[in-house]
């Protein structure tokens, strides 16, 4: 169990990481998710061991490790760039940590063989990594995390430098590689989508601090404040500010969402109303949905699905759709929304109640 | 802008290239048609780049001629061929302005100052950038230096066409889907002959009108997004376009009806010559859990928030299949497919089905 | 909380700062007693302020010799600094080429101060050396050990001959540290040779020109083997530089404090020089940096 508590890390004046409390769990997979410079490789490197917190205390399996170097602790660490030992052969590369633990000889071979098989590098263990494709490189790198069999193991976007499919490849094998063993997965990525894929737990991130942190599906569809919901979307996420007014939110242009039943009782006042674009529709799906009239800034259209990118008034949205909509800019819509798919978020930015059953 | 014809062209790297693997581009002839949006699409080392270089006068090609608008421009360089281009990483002069860096294209081609500053300030105008006009371009986002990149370009009123190899691949995805949809607008709005290289599916997709799909130095398929998502002319592209790619089974064709292990699955049409081993390609979109059909084993589910990915083994195939964020998964599911979106393949190569009489 | 950080580290440092200490730290502070007493015979000193501050920096010898000392340092960074550069964009960027370009830019660098003067001061006699008798034969009137301009002139190219290396090396690093991406938005943007050196290349080499022009600087301010050999800082006083004067006034006249306080003037010019320039390129560097 690796635990984080009150972890702050400052360089002169800036805070790079703010009061992160974490607690991860043996044999677990934690995405941390969240856009560059929002502290993520920061983390990473605190709970590797590679640079101390300025504050707080890091725990593994109840010991505190705070100040230990990286070099004691059992930590793993496979980056962006595929980081690999030039001159050696990928045999000699995945061997490497087992040579500096001071392994025998057969021990070591069926370990390196075992790695190999397991991330399909058998037929290139005679060859030198930059001889490998990128993908190879990045097996190579993450089969020596995997001898180690280091109890943390932390991915820092390792898959950002590789062709999309390749990365669909390695990110549906990657969980299972480390599944057997009760090794603490920590991968970091900018990418909802990808975190959404990974599965596991979610921590979100932004300007250094962890703004939630449970399992993925759960953050995604219930996010406790704006800027989670707004960190954990792609296609961005639609907003608009509205007046709430007795059993209906005010929005520009005379349009007006009726408040759901759950919240009815908050106070008047100043709002923030957020759905995904995949919950705005072309069509009217439930007897509860809303129409609203936009105009259609682009439409965005792949072989199966439509991205309608759309302006009320000043603001911008987003419309997904799977079938083809063609639409020319400056086409009027009506869009529709069920008021129970809405996020409410107060003032300061919270979510007001987990939106309704529907949602689930 | 212009049209851009590619004639038999083919590129080694290697001087005295002899067999096929040799070439980095095998044979390429492709029009671009002025005023298009193209994509090309494909995994890396499958020659996407080069032929990029080539069009944009960075590589001579080993062989081939290329045309912009009927006239041969092989042989000329770069600033002859009055291109612009995007890199992946994006390309600033840190110690001018934004302002400046745009102005540079004109400058070095002597363009009237009262001219040249019309220009910058309608393309800053265009690309969103007079806010930060006088900033120094090196302290600013990636985000914004790609844009200040493509403005460079965009500056130049008779570029013969715009070039983008990879330009989102620093971006963050918020800022990713701002820029796409830019581009596309500035595309709708003027008719720029643009060239968007990518192994980015949803980035090819979205932009283009037109995408070029390549493997292994070679065009496997040309197509609208929509012709590439229903009806792959080669399984690489079935594989390539679709996440999931797109399911293939290996079966037995016999008439109307193909042979999948123990089961018979209807095919919407028969298939001229085509008779025994075969594969049969159908998008996750299209695989159907009911009641009825082949029976299935659940492996595994994705729960993408939008929808759900559930993996499936059928007659020992792994299968993948898409629901919607609200469909829920049967408890014994059988397997159907949708008859419009089945395809047949042989050799890897579509075979088209006629529809039955 | 972060006790245990790296303390050993501190035991690997330990002998270096002893080393330090011992080697520069004890002699400064011994030439700072110095500067401030007057010496006799015997070990007898007495306390004189800054008397041989004010001395030297009112000698006209001191001036004299610092003046010839900045027009030596300035008229070899006007040279090798271009010169340098001018080279480095020469050198090919990839192929076989480059490791033969870098093994013969290395060669002047490997040799030792007194050899270069040595080669040099046979190499320009104007009887035997060939240097000397090809001027001579082809009409100029050359002879360093009695004309001043011609020990300038022996000197300053014998300094550019043994160091421009050393900025080509660092200006080639910098210049195949730019992506090749640069170079080609410039042929897209239509830029000139020209542009493309001022805006791409010029800015890429920045910090390391600065520490390029910081080594010759505070190394050629320091220069003493070549005049010595050359010349011995002749004909006359012409090339008697700072570190040869000072070395005259210490071990020729013996004036232990004149010297003493001659060496901290000079040590505070590089210094100060030194400070100045690299702050003021690095303020540059830091500014639109957010």
């Amino acid at each position: 169990m690796l635990e984080l508590k009150g972890v702050s890390k400052r360089v002169g004046a800036e805070t790079h990481i703010d009061a992160v409390s974490l607690t991860l769990q043996p044999g677990s997979l934690n995405v941390l998710l969240g856009p560059t410079l929002a502290g993520k490789t920061t983390l990473m490197r605190i709970m590797a061991g590679l640079d101390p917190p300025s504050e707080g205390q890091v725990r593994f399996a109840g010991e505190d490790v705070t100040g230990m170097a990286v070099q004691k602790r059992k930590v793993a660490m496979v980056y962006q760039q595929f980081i690999n030992y030039p001159s050696f052969t990928v045999y000699e590369n995945i061997a490497s940590p087992l040579r500096v633990a001071g392994l025998d000889r057969t021990l070591i071979d069926r370990e390196v063989r075992k790695a190999a098989e397991l991330l399909r590098l058998t037929p290139y263990l005679d060859r030198l990594p930059l001889s490998l494709s990128g993908g190879q490189q990045q097996r190579t790198a993450l089969a020596r995390a995997l001898v180690k069999n280091a109890k943390l193991v932390l991915l820092d976007e390792p898959l950002a430098n590789l062709d999309y499919k390749l990365r669909e490849e390695l990110r549906a094998e990657l969980p299972k590689i480390f599944a057997e063993s009760d090794t603490i997965l920590v991968y970091a990525t900018t990418e909802p989508t990808e975190a959404l894929l990974l599965g596991g737990n979610t921590a979100t991130l932004s300007e250094g601090r962890v703004t939630q942190f449970g399992r993925t599906i759960e953050v995604f569809r219930n996010p406790v404040d704006l800027v989670t919901a707004r960190t954990f979307a792609d296609p961005p996420l639609n907003t608009i500010d509205v007046d709430k007014k007795g059993a209906t939110f005010l929005l520009d242009r005379g349009v007006s969402l009726p408040v759901p039943d759950h919240l009815t009782g908050m106070p008047e006042g100043r709002y923030t109303l957020g759905f995904q674009p995949h919950h705005l529709a072309l069509k009217q799906q439930t007897p509860q949905s809303v129409p609203i009239r936009a105009r259609v800034s682009v439409a965005e259209i792949t072989g199966s699905e439509s991205f309608i990118h759309l302006d009320f008034g000043a603001v911008r949205w987003v419309l997904f759709t799977t079938g083809i909509h063609h639409f020319e800019p400056g086409d009027s819509v009506e869009a529709f929304i069920d008021p129970r798919r809405v996020l409410v978020f107060d003032a300061a930015g919270r979510t007001m109640a987990p939106a309704d059953g529907l949602v689930s | 802008m212009a049209r851009i014809d590619l004639s038999a062209i083919r590129h080694s790297y290697m001087p005295r290239p002899s067999v096929e693997a040799d070439y980095a581009l095998k044979q390429v002839d492709h029009s671009f048609l002025d005023g298009g949006a193209y994509a090309l699409l494909g995994p890396s080392g499958c020659g996407k780049t080069t032929l990029l270089n080539i069009i944009s006068g960075l590589l001579h090609p080993s062989e081939g001629r290329l045309l912009f608008d009927g006239r041969d421009v092989t042989d000329l360089t770069t600033q002859e061929r009055n291109i612009a281009q995007v890199f992946q990483f994006p390309v600033v002069y840190d110690t001018m302005t934004v302002y400046e860096n745009l102005a540079f294209p004109l400058r070095n081609r002597g363009v009237p100052r009262d001219e040249i500053d019309r220009q910058v300030r309608e393309t800053l105008a265009l690309t969103d950038l007079a806010a930060v006009a006088q900033r120094r371009a090196r302290g600013l986002t990636a985000d914004l230096k790609q844009k200040i990149a493509l403005g460079r370009g965009l500056v130049r009123s008779d570029v013969n066409a715009i070039l983008f190899d990879e330009p989102l691949t620093v971006i963050d995805p918020h800022m990713k889907w701002q820029l796409r949809s830019e581009l596309r607008k500035l595309h709708r709005r003027f008719g720029f002959t643009m060239v968007y290289v990518t192994h980015d599916q949803t980035e090819a997709l979205t932009f283009a009108d037109t995408v070029v799909v390549m493997y292994e130095g070679e065009i496997v398929q040309i197509g609208t997004p929509d012709e590439l998502f229903e009806r792959p002319a080669h399984t690489f592209v079935g594989y390539f376009i679709g996440s999931p790619g797109m399911n293939l089974l290996p079966v037995e064709v016999e008439g109307v009806q193909a042979r999948f292990g123990a089961h018979a699955i209807a095919l919407p049409g028969a298939v001229r010559d085509v008779k025994g081993p075969a594969e049969l390609g159908v998008r996750p979109e299209y695989v159907r859990l009911g009641a009825a059909g082949l029976p299935a084993q659940v492996r595994r589910v994705e729960d993408l928030g939008r929808r759900k990915v559930v993996w499936l083994l059928v007659e020992g195939q792994e299968l993948a299949a898409v629901l919607g964020e609200d469909e829920g998964l049967p408890t014994e599911p059988r397997v159907t497919f949708a008859p419009e979106g089945i395809n047949l393949y042989v050799a890897s190569r579509r075979r088209a089905l006629e529809a039955a009489a | 909380m972060t006790k245990t950080w790296n303390n050993k580290a501190w035991f690997f440092v330990l002998p270096v700062l002893a080393l330090v200490a011992f080697n520069a730290l004890i002699p400064l502070m011994t030439v700072v007693n110095y500067s401030v007493q007057e010496s006799f015979g015997g070990n007898v000193f007495f306390f004189e302020g800054t008397k041989w501050y004010s001395q030297v920096l009112n000698s006209e010898r001191f001036r004299a010799a610092l003046g010839r000392q900045l027009i030596f340092t300035f008229t070899i960074l006007a040279i090798e600094v271009p010169l340098g550069v001018l080279i480095a964009l020469c050198m090919p960027r990839r192929g076989v080429w480059v490791s033969v370009c870098l093994v013969l830019m290395a060669l002047p660098l490997l040799i030792p101060w007194n050899v270069v003067g040595a080669i040099w001061n046979i190499f320009a006699l104007p009887d035997l050396g060939l240097l000397g008798r090809v001027l001579n034969g082809i009409g100029f009137d050359y002879n360093f050990t009695r004309q001043a301009g011609d020990a300038w002139f022996t000197l300053i190219v014998m300094d550019v001959w043994h160091w421009t290396s050393l900025v080509v090396l660092l200006a080639y690093a910098g210049l195949i540290s730019i992506p090749d991406a640069y170079y080609q938005a410039a042929k897209i943007d239509g830029a000139s040779r020209w542009a493309v050196f001022r805006h791409i290349q010029l800015p890429k080499m920045k910090r390391v020109l600065t520490i390029a022009i910081l080594l010759r600087f505070m190394d050629s301010f320091m220069i003493y083997t070549e005049p010595f050999v050359l010349t011995g800082g002749g004909p006359g006083n012409s090339t008697t530089v700072l570190s040869i004067d000072l070395v005259k006034i210490a071990l020729g006249q013996f004036d232990l404090g004149q010297a003493a306080a001659m060496s901290i003037i000079y040590f505070l010019i590089v210094l100060v020089f030194s400070w100045v320039f690299y702050t003021v390129m690095m303020r540059n560097e830091g500014e639109g940096q957010s």
